[in-house]
């Protein structure tokens, strides 16, 4: 079985509508290098210039956020999910 | 546009109109409400306010409201307390508590951003609305969806606290109760927002809900006469209340409503869940997160969304961020209540004690005008204090027996008082 990404509703459009990406990626930063490779009009939504993943973007592995996991060369195994959650802020500047 | 405001995002400027969205599909940056200010100064005029109502809707001008609106309750308008014996006990000649712990209907300024957030979910056609909460945003969408008709289903973490859970309940609420902390619940609640046809305010409703907030800032002004004060305290989860204060303060300089002037911003966590006052003391270029562990629930935000804003914040005006303890947080309600007759939640023992730490490091002085923000009603967290007062003994109702437990308590002084 194996790593799925799962791509929210937003990210769709990037992804020819695809919900989710199988992959066989070791490693999270794996799994969002082969997403990117497979639809690279998502790179640059998923890292900044700086090749750090976006402020405002959360990815959580199953439940967890990968920050408090390693951060992205945290592991996978079969069946792990890799959720992306754009960050939900309101205030103002 | 025909609406006097839209959706904007706040990194790369792009406009969205208004719908039921938070974050630029482009960039993928959180939006925010924006207003037409130079028509805004035609329409929105500080004499006006004189013949309204004290409740928040006498902004109605500075908020994002459909042109017919009518409002459906008197939320907000909460007293601005002049402090006597706090302000002398701490060598200040003038501080105020503004206190939200009395906002109507459900006691915590959360009433006030509930409020933005269900205008806006009736003009975008939801009947179900709901919210990932640690309590209080639960009570007031309970309570006010209740008045209004709307389904609330709201998302809490499981092990809240008992009178958090009850003043939710109490409104005929679905309460999901999620075996996690608020940060899973809040991703939780953002993949459920992206599945289903549901107003969540705190989601895919945030920008309109966070503009709720300016008017517990608007009303700071206008209770100081139209003036901004030196420095403002503001308890911090997810961060936003602080930053939509200085928009607030913005907006009134801008219109000409008040004088300009710099306004320090100081933020005030709980030790155990402090990512933002972290970010700050140890000048991060991003937060880090955290798990939080602290009595103070309200504020248990371990990843706040408005965190990075927030902090930028802080540094640009002056101000710095701070974060005590649960025995502080104890200390501190106490000390509310025993010298201003507040009796406040966790939250504000939290901002409350964050004050006292902040006058100790000389960053508020004595001669500055300093607002601390009171956000919570005691009543939702007694469990918090109540083993700070053990039951007393009982005692017969006899004349001689009060005059027994008086000995006892006080000695033979209180012989004298008998007649």
């Amino acid at each position: 079985m194996p790593v799925i990404i799962e791509i929210p509703t937003a990210f769709r459009r990037f992804t020819d509508g695809a919900p989710k990406l199988d992959c066989s990626a070791t490693t999270v930063a794996e799994a969002l290098n082969e997403l990117t490779a497979r639809f690279p009009d998502l790179s640059r939504h998923v890292r900044d210039d700086q090749g750090q993943i976006r402020q405002f973007l959360n990815v959580y592995l199953n439940e967890e956020d990968i920050r408090f996991l390693g951060g992205e060369s945290c592991c996978l195994k079969e069946g792990d999910r890799v959720l992306l959650v754009p960050s939900i802020a309101g205030g103002s500047e | 546009m025909s609406d006097k405001y839209e959706l904007r995002c706040r990194e790369c400027g792009k406009t969205w109109g208004n719908a039921p969205r938070s974050f630029c599909e482009d960039c993928f940056c959180p939006l925010e409400v924006a207003y037409d200010y130079d028509s805004l100064k035609k329409i929105a005029r500080r004499d006006n306010l004189a013949a309204r109502a004290f409740n928040m809707w006498r902004y109605c001008e500075l908020l994002p409201l459909p042109g017919d609106f009518a409002p459906r309750s008197a939320v907000g308008g909460t007293p601005l307390v002049a402090s006597g014996k706090l302000a002398a006990k701490w060598g200040l000649k003038s501080l105020y508590f503004k206190n939200d712990a009395v906002c109507f209907p459900s006691l915590s300024f959360k009433d006030r951003v509930v409020a933005t957030a269900l205008v806006a979910a009736r003009r975008f056609n939801f009947t179900t609305v709901g919210c990932s909460s640690t309590g209080n945003l639960a009570n007031a969408v309970a309570a006010q969806s209740a008045q209004q008709g709307f389904d609330a289903c709201v998302f809490i973490p499981a092990d809240l606290e008992p009178a958090k859970i009850l003043n939710t309940a109490v409104y005929g609420a679905r309460i999901v109760r999620i075996n996690g902390n608020y940060d899973r619940v809040n991703r939780l609640c953002a993949q459920i927002a992206d599945r289903f046809q549901w107003g969540l305010v705190n989601v895919n409703l945030r920008p309109y809900y966070s503009e709720g907030s300016k008017t517990h800032g608007y009303e700071i002004a206008e209770q100081l006469g139209w003036t901004l004060p030196d420095n403002v305290v503001v308890p911090m989860a997810g961060g936003s209340l602080i930053t939509k204060i200085a928009k607030a303060f913005r907006e009134l300089v801008t219109l000409g409503w008040v004088e300009a002037k710099p306004v320090r911003f100081f933020g005030a966590q709980a030790t155990g869940c402090s990512p933002i006052s972290d970010g700050v003391k140890r000048n991060l270029p991003r937060f880090e997160p955290q798990k939080p562990n602290t009595i103070a629930r309200s504020l248990a935000i371990g990843n706040p969304a408005d965190g990075p804003y927030a902090i930028k914040l802080i540094r640009e005006s002056g101000g710095w961020a701070e974060d005590v303890s649960d025995p502080e947080i104890v200390a501190a309600i106490k000390l509310l209540a025993e010298t201003e007759g507040l009796f406040t939640e966790t939250a504000g023992g939290v901002t409350t004690g964050v004050t006292q730490k902040l006058i100790a490091q000389n960053r508020i002085k004595p001669e500055e005008t300093t607002v601390v923000c009171i956000t919570g009603n005691g009543l939702k967290t007694t469990d918090a204090i109540a083993a700070e007062f053990p039951a007393t003994e009982a005692i017969a109702p006899r004349l001689d027996a009060f005059e027994a437990y008086l000995d006892a308590q006080l000695g033979t002084t209180a012989a004298a008082a008998r007649t």
